[in-house]
């Protein structure tokens, strides 16, 4: 792999992570948003 | 199959913005407002969160949907003007990753839709990707002039599983939803396909204009035009929509059927003369988005 290839795996990598993380993050309020709305129903 | 030499090695991995491509994003905001439209009309609410989710379900099934079949149809996208662009022809993504990519996706959505809402809805969001994968993209597309006809019923399931999220069943209403989608696609695309024909000539798909001719797809669009106007009327004609959806319905039937009757008299062949056509095509994207528009206002003054 030359340098460049691995700056733009590296900046791949780095970017794809970060879209990662938010999507996790946003998964997580809508599992907590759903698990609120559920036990709202419930009751 | 047509097979077209693809980048053996991809050392590089896509980019995020690629795996978004591979969803159709365009193709997703008329699935999204179908289904939502379906999910409002239903009677009784939804919670705001269980609602939300259960359309974030219909768009992530579209999507992935839409990464299976790129993955299946990336020699033909090859060699389409249209699609040459797309990850997997250009060489900036591998096929493995389409694959992963939509099938995790798929799973996932039904998995959220089944946990959020019901097992009715997450049902019909399994039938809609795999009809879409399978019976479409694998079975009918390249093999039979009538793939849109009957692959049509793919696109058509989003108001009935944005209906049963809200309600847990499947009634007349969001039935006769699905037969207005279903009826509409193939004029739809049969006005898209006679002027991009020499596109679908080239890549091998036996679209209707490429395999009978300009003459009889005009008069098929025609004639698929008036159950699909008498199935958009049912709904206020079998007293299952108020006034403002009829008003609507019969202002728009009567125009699009109007333009159906102009591409039935067009005899052009090249696309420069094809302007009854072209707008018959916008206008049919514009119709859907409205009547079910139309559906909604209905359900929210007159409920």
């Amino acid at each position: 792999m030359t340098p460049e290839q691995e700056i733009e795996l590296r900046r791949r990598q780095k970017s794809r992570s970060r879209v990662t993380a938010l999507l996790l993050g946003l998964f997580v309020v809508l599992m907590f948003g759903i698990s609120m709305a559920k036990m709202l129903i419930n009751q | 199959m047509t097979t077209i030499p693809m980048p053996q090695t991809q050392p590089l991995p896509a980019e995020w913005r690629d795996l978004l491509a591979l969803t159709k994003p365009r193709v997703m905001s008329l699935v999204v407002f179908t289904g939502l439209c379906g999910m409002i009309a239903a009677p009784g609410a939804i919670n705001p969160v269980l609602g939300f989710t259960a359309v974030l379900c219909i768009a992530l099934g579209a999507g992935a949907a839409g990464a299976l079949n790129q993955w299946y149809e990336a020699d033909i996208d090859a060699l389409m003007k249209r699609t040459a662009n797309r990850p997997l022809p250009a060489g900036r993504m591998t096929r493995q990753t389409a694959l992963h990519f939509g099938v995790g996706l798929a799973i996932f959505s039904v998995v959220l839709m089944g946990l959020a809402t019901n097992y009715v809805a997450a049902f019909w969001l399994a039938v809609s990707i795999l009809f879409y994968v399978f019976v479409y993209t694998v079975w009918l597309k390249r093999r039979t002039a009538q793939n849109i006809v009957i692959g049509g019923a793919a696109g058509a399931f989003p108001p009935l599983i944005g209906w049963a999220a809200a309600t847990g069943d499947v009634t007349a209403l969001p039935a006769l939803l699905f037969a207005i989608i279903f009826l509409w696609t193939p004029p739809h695309f049969w006005a898209l396909s006679l002027f991009v024909r020499t596109d679908y000539a080239a890549a091998g798909v036996p679209m209707l204009p490429v395999v009978s001719g300009n003459k009889v797809t005009r008069l098929q669009i025609l004639l698929y035009t008036l159950p699909m106007v008498a199935a958009a009327i049912a709904p206020w004609a079998l007293d299952m929509a108020g006034y403002i959806y009829g008003a609507s319905a019969l202002v728009l039937n009567a125009i699009f059927l109007w333009l159906a009757i102009a591409v039935a008299r067009n005899d052009a062949s090249e696309p420069a003369g094809m302007r009854p056509e072209k707008r018959l095509f916008k206008y049919s994207i514009v119709y859907l988005f409205v009547l079910f528009g139309a559906l909604v206002a209905d359900r929210l003054v007159l409920a």
